[in-house]
């Protein structure tokens, strides 16, 4: 038998080279959690308990009870449904100039930062915080979370927008601005038709984004099926509980499918 | 190309009368819904409220200023939380989310008609349920706390991972894993040489992404009671401690900013 004769063999090189980096990463890494997790207060008597509701949470799934909070269930999703189609309306439509101002190559310095400032603070806040606060300046009720929406949208929409418009293609630009078009003219033979496709399948996403968030912002009184959900839990009757969270999978199950059909038909 | 007869001369129009009727039938339907789903909301509004909101706004906003600084010192371990809350759900989702991908790809997939179902099933349900909802749900299950929120961003987490890491491996140069598979490599080879380095730089990315949201998510999972700042802030507006809650939104601000600051930095070192 031949002995292995070389003492060369070939290791795989490492995802981080430097070899100090990578161990003191390691060593930051378990630091962390071991102060994480220490600082972790967990009743572990409380998440025993949490045991036994576990199991009778999960049977309420087989089967869940749809019919004995039917009304409410049903009023909840209606309210989440136009909720989400006129937030997502009606923040496309204001996020069109905001997003068109964005952009660098469009417009002049001082609204370009104007814009991208407005973009920069309607991204920051989760749509949850602006929910409470449209709550308490517009009242309860599914106007607060459609404002709530909307406004999370525009910040969505409007930085992809601008950042496509960024992109496009510049000869394009050019060839309709030398038969002489104007400046409306130009965006909409020159702009619109390279920025269309992708933002209308962002659209869709956005629609399926903003029905997510209209299921939760009633928990803080936005209106939608949120709210039908946390009483709900709130009185242990997990049977509907299970029955709303099934319908919201289904929804988003349906919307998923569809959008993935739409954006194809339309590219 | 759609052309109409004009005085016997041929003008060029950009759609034929068929489809223009078409997309005109579809704005009609769809400002239609608009109206109709408006119009509902709007009955559910009591408008004076919303006349009287500016009003609200300015007498809100005066109450806010100047923020209650000295209010930081109670804040640091509600922010510790948040930042904890969001960096252990990711690694619990990422360890999670890396067998489901696996299982979901389908050049990977142990079984395309069973196993690869139920990991697709995984990951629209974790997916379709917000965060604040697996917390509401932890929350009656396991109480309140830190832990709960650590699981429901790991939950809801798992999709957003798994979903995208499915993608890159279904994306994956073939022609690398052949020539591993050429050596004679087992199952367990090929993955670990001939695939595993082609999605490190796409796990990478993904895991900070997701980081980057979970920290912005988590920032409100104390609402419903799971930890971290969400629960000053609920407590501040139930108490109407209007100085509290301007703090609060600022450091929000500022631990959102942060993140993703160091995630664009990460992720630009990755790539």
């Amino acid at each position: 038998m031949n002995q292995p004769v070389a003492s060369r063999t070939w290791k795989r090189p490492p995802f981080i080279q430097s070899a100090l980096l990578r161990w003191g990463l390691w060593v930051c890494l378990a630091i962390y959690l071991a102060l994480a997790i220490g600082s972790m207060e967990i009743d572990w008597g409380r998440v025993g308990e949490g045991a036994t509701r576990s199991t009778r949470f999960i049977a309420a799934f087989f089967p869940p009870d749809f019919s004995s909070r039917w009304d409410s269930i049903y009023e909840g999703i209606m309210e989440s449904l136009w909720m989400t189609i006129t937030s997502t309306v009606v923040g496309i439509m204001l996020s069109i100039p905001v997003g068109l101002g964005a952009a660098r190559n469009l417009s002049w310095r001082p609204v370009y930062l104007f814009c991208r400032g407005i973009l920069a603070v309607s991204r920051t806040f989760p749509e949850i915080i602006l929910a409470i606060f449209f709550v308490k300046l517009f009242g309860f009720g599914p106007f607060a979370g459609f404002l709530a929406l909307s406004v999370g949208t525009i910040g969505f929409y409007g930085k992809l927008l601008a950042e496509d418009i960024e992109d496009m293609d510049p000869v394009q630009a050019e060839a309709i601005k030398s038969v002489g078009a104007g400046w409306l003219q130009w965006l909409n033979y020159a702009v619109q038709p390279q920025v269309m496709p992708r933002m209308i399948g962002l659209g869709i996403y956005r629609l399926d984004i903003n029905f997510r968030e209209s299921a939760v912002v009633g928990i803080v009184g936005g209106g939608g099926i949120g709210a039908t959900l946390l009483t709900s839990f709130d009185r242990y009757e997990f049977d509907s509980a299970a029955a709303i969270l099934l319908v919201i999978i289904g929804i988003v199950m349906v919307m998923e499918y569809s959008s993935g059909y739409i954006r194809r038909w339309v590219q | 190309m759609p052309t109409r007869d004009h005085n016997g001369s041929k003008i060029w129009h950009l759609r034929s009368t068929k489809h223009q009727l078409a997309v005109w039938f579809g704005w009609l339907l769809g400002v239609a819904i608009f109206v109709y789903c408006w119009r509902l909301i709007s009955d559910k509004t009591i408008w004076f409220f919303v006349t009287d909101a500016p009003k609200q706004a300015a007498d809100m906003a005066s109450r806010m200023v100047p923020p209650k600084w000295s209010y930081m010192d109670v804040l640091w371990g509600p922010v510790w939380d948040t930042i904890n809350i969001a960096t252990i759900g990711t690694m619990i989702a990422i360890v999670i989310a890396v067998p489901v991908a696996f299982c979901a790809a389908r050049n990977t997939t142990p079984s395309v008609h069973f196993v690869r179902p139920v990991a697709l099933f995984i990951i629209v349900a974790s997916r379709s349920i917000n965060s604040l909802i697996w917390a509401l749900m932890l929350v009656t299950l396991i109480g309140p706390g830190v832990l709960a929120g650590v699981i429901a961003i790991g939950l809801r987490s798992i999709g957003f991972c798994a979903k995208l890491l499915y993608e890159a491996i279904e994306e994956i140069d073939h022609s690398q894993v052949e020539a591993i598979i050429a050596t004679g490599a087992s199952r367990g080879q090929q993955l670990s040489f001939g695939i595993v380095p082609q999605i490190m730089p796409a796990f990478a990315g993904i895991s900070v992404f997701r980081w980057d949201i979970n920290i912005r998510e988590s920032t409100v999972l104390g609402l419903v009671g799971a930890g971290g700042i969400g629960l000053q802030l609920d407590a501040s507006i139930s108490t109407l401690a209007w100085t509290q809650v301007s703090l609060i939104l600022l450091v929000i601000l500022a631990t959102v900013i942060v993140s993703e600051w160091v995630s664009a930095k990460i992720r630009h070192a990755i790539i």
